[in-house]
């Protein structure tokens, strides 16, 4: 096959620049796989990695800095017969090191190639991730006190199944390549290398010296055996493959006539546990059941099992404009905490009003007419409180009956939870109401 | 088709689905993370794909790449996490990346309260992130609205190739509402336009266009994307001719068509010598206000509810400011698009009412600040 170098723009990397070998190295090896310019994309990272998708003459991306895995992720879940290959240096695996964890932990198919010369060349020569203590660099002495990282070892425990160590002036570099990329997974590939501009001035190493350094460090060559699993885009794809469409978003259709006509404005005050938010949309089910409009606005901390919870509802024969409410028809006072989250509500209700309220729940002031509701009467549980007072308040017929709470129930819930909240309401039927009205 | 009970982010995820949304990324966050939730059980199973980033830089990523290799895409947030959006956001802009953004926003600054809502990005999402090109901002009201601006933004984002935010909000975008999906509007759908003959340069506009033809990475040809400034092949450039010509365009782009998304309500009222301006959330306070005014006040005012925020829709705000004394802007922070506002209506007295307490603002509240007079 024919060499991948773009011909209007040949590698220029400062004179004895070993990323030179690199570029090389990887057209040997795209033209030893047989692959044609559009099956290939290049994406390049920031510094002087990112020069390498302008010297290939293939698809190319070239983004931000450390954030290169990420485009390529992008572009194999979506184009899984790309070979998708991304160029890095030691910066960009400093700064994009939680992508490099992702990458290994996820095993998408993609070869990336860290061309590690242990600075930041195009920067001025500053420290990377992979600088030795004892190197001098443009960051005066804060590399002595930071460690190195070993990519190879940070790759294969986060659980890459192809790690390669390399030094770019190694014979069969393009040979490592060509396994790298056609490896079926995530492939990482060291590239141990030598910046003439910055790094070699002041830390004269040589090749050897090189070879020397890496013999000191685990050897990684090729596949890391207990890594070996499935592909990820494959993986993503047979498991995406059985999901049902959920939700369908049919809607439901009216069922009931409303028992009454007018605008409703109901508050729920609970604690989180009290099932409050699914007590609001049982609500607003039997009111879209009558053919109302309703919105419900939720108002909790963002601990997941302490703390008040509270849900508003409107329930309008109309549009509905302002979603908060403001002088509720019904409040529901399940716990201290809730009603004290609600408590300027229950001055602004009228006598029309109705406060339901768990026994020795305080209230405050209001002229709405109140029910104390002793629960444990009826064995109703923290998690049946909500339930309970809405059979309660369904007893009124405004603004829901029982009939459309049990459909709005069964519409909701099904098998064992359908069972229990039927059971619910049963206990609840032995608790004391309102006075139905004259 | 019946009606629906959904909260403004799964109806943000139906308009997604509708206006052919083919991979999401997001990474969790409150209050935006029922939409990764909506979207996670409607796409895949549709052929789809959902990511979970690792964090919102790597999700912003993982869209970017799929729109270059022809995907629809969108991600989904909350202030903070717009925060790390932004270097990417500045990357759609310059290398004309189409992607939807939702921002459900929350409380701020900082961290901030996860579960109250705010509009305190008005302004962050037009100018956070470098270079200070445009992008377009829609901002929804209702559950409604989160469809059908969903679909327009997907439509904007295709046809402009530039990265469109939706403006929600947690009393939007988690507040549950009746959806009659028979009478809800749903836009046509466009397409980004592609290349079709004649040599393909990837930033090359044809004479009188200001929008690249597009071709996704992984066909037959060869396409260059790059975040580097570019002439019209892709490739760095210093020239400072070809730099100025390009940014210019970018800014045209957006800024000369809005009259063509420019989406608003207007609702005037006769003799109204004042105009309310609100968006999002805020918009269904002052609507019940101006009920309220008229109602038991006498009181007339008109309504001007924006639902294209940014590039700012001047000949609306100017037309709908003409015949009144006084504009009030209302908004869930300390004073944002009112500066906008002030701009456009520089010779109007422009007044603002605000809350950020994590609280709506009231009807009340609106009602007493127009009586203030």
């Amino acid at each position: 096959m024919a060499s991948l170098l773009n011909p209007h723009r040949p590698p220029v990397f400062c004179p004895g620049c070993s990323h030179d070998r690199s570029v090389r190295g990887l057209d040997r090896a795209l033209q030893e796989m047989g692959l044609k310019a559009d099956e290939v994309v290049i994406v390049s990272d920031i510094g002087c990695s990112g020069l390498f998708d302008t010297f290939f003459q293939t698809h190319a991306f070239h983004g931000l800095h450390g954030r290169a895995l990420t485009y390529a992720a992008g572009i194999k879940l979506s184009r899984p017969d790309l070979k998708v290959i991304v160029t890095m240096g030691d910066g960009g695996l400093g700064i994009g090191g939680a992508h490099l964890l992702a990458a290994c932990r996820r095993n998408l198919d993609l070869t990336l190639l860290v061309l590690n010369n242990f600075n930041f060349g195009m920067t001025g020569g500053q420290f990377s991730c992979t600088t030795p203590e004892q190197s001098s660099v443009a960051s005066g002495f804060l590399n002595a006190l930071e460690r190195p990282m070993d990519l190879c070892t940070v790759a294969a425990s986060a659980g890459a199944p192809f790690v390669t160590r390399a030094s770019v002036y190694q014979k069969d570099l393009s040979r490592l390549i060509v396994e790298a990329v056609s490896f079926d997974g995530f492939s990482v590939v060291d590239l141990w290398s030598i910046c003439p501009a910055r790094y070699l001035k002041r830390n004269p190493i040589s090749p050897k010296d090189i070879e020397r350094a890496m013999a000191k460090l685990p050897v990684f060559h090729g596949p890391v055996a207990t890594n070996a699993r499935n592909e990820y885009g494959r993986n993503y794809r047979q498991k995406s493959g059985r999901q049902t469409v959920d939700p369908d978003w049919k809607g439901v259709d009216k069922l009931y006539e409303p028992p009454v006509k007018e605008r409703r404005e109901l508050v729920l005050l609970g604690s989180a546990g009290e099932r409050v938010i699914t007590a609001g949309h049982l609500l607003a089910g039997a009111a879209v059941l009558a053919g109302m409009r309703v919105t419900q606005k939720n108002d909790y901390n963002i601990t997941v099992m302490r703390g008040p919870s509270v849900t508003e509802l409107i329930i309008s024969p109309g549009p509905i404009t302002y979603t908060g409410v403001e002088q509720p028809d019904v409040v529901i006072g399940l716990s201290q905490e809730g009603v004290n989250r609600g408590r300027d509500l229950f001055e602004r209700m009228t006598s029309w009003g109705r406060v339901f309220s768990t026994m020795g729940v305080e209230i405050p002031a209001t002229s709405a007419q109140i029910l104390e509701v002793d629960l444990k009467a009826a064995r109703i549980k923290k998690k049946e409180r909500a339930l309970a007072m809405l059979s309660i308040l369904a007893r009124t017929g405004d603004p829901l009956t029982g009939q459309m709470l049990t459909r709005a129930l069964e519409q909701t819930f099904h098998g064992k939870r359908l069972t229990e909240a039927l059971d619910v309401l049963q206990r609840a039927a032995t608790l004391p109401g309102f006075q139905e009205k004259p | 088709m019946g009606v629906l009970f959904v909260d403004g982010n799964q109806a943000v995820a139906m308009g997604a689905i509708y206006a052919g949304c083919t991979f999401f990324a997001a990474y969790p966050i409150t209050p935006a993370s029922t939409l990764l939730e909506a979207m996670l059980k409607a796409l895949p199973a549709r052929g789809g794909i959902v990511l979970q980033g690792e964090d919102e830089i790597a999700s912003i990523g993982y869209c970017l790449g799929a729109s270059m290799a022809g995907m629809k895409t969108m991600t989904a947030t909350s202030g903070p996490g717009v925060s790390l959006y932004s270097e990417n956001v500045s990357f759609a802009i310059a290398g004309e990346i189409p992607i939807v953004i939702v921002n459900v926003m929350r409380q701020g600054p900082s961290t901030g309260s996860a579960t109250r809502g705010a509009d305190g990005d008005i302004q962050f999402m037009r100018w956070g992130c470098s270079g200070g090109l445009p992008l377009i901002v829609l901002a929804p009201t209702d559950v409604r609205d989160c469809f059908t601006l969903t679909v327009h933004a997907f439509n904007l984002a295709e046809r402009f190739r530039c990265p469109v935010f939706l403006a929600s909000n947690k009393e939007i975008g988690m507040t549950y509402e009746t959806l009659d999906m028979d009478t809800v509007e749903k836009p046509p759908l466009i397409d980004r336009a592609s290349h079709t003959s004649g040599s393909f340069l990837p930033f090359q506009v044809d004479t009188g266009q200001d929008v690249p033809a597009f071709l996704a990475i992984g066909g037959p040809t060869l396409v260059r994307q790059t975040s580097s400034t570019h002439g019209p092949d892709g490739y760095i450039t210093a020239d400072p001719s070809l730099i100025q010509v390009g940014v210019e365009r970018l800014q045209r782009k957006i800024e000369a068509k809005v009259s063509s998304f420019t989406y608003y309500d207007l609702q005037e009222m006769k003799d109204a010598r004042i105009l309310l301006v609100a968006y999002g959330i805020t918009a269904r306070a002052a609507r019940a206000a101006a009920e309220v005014l008229f109602r038991d006040r006498g009181t007339p005012s008109s309504l001007l509810v924006l639902k294209t925020l940014w590039p700012v829709p001047e000949r609306v705000l100017l037309t709908a400011a003409e015949k009144v004394d006084r504009v009030l802007v209302l908004e869930m922070n300390l004073g944002q698009y009112v500066y906008e506002v002030r701009r456009v209506l520089a010779a109007k007295r422009v007044d603002f009412y605000g809350k950020m307490s994590g609280q709506l603002i009231t009807p009340a509240e609106i009602v007493r600040e127009v009586l203030r007079g």
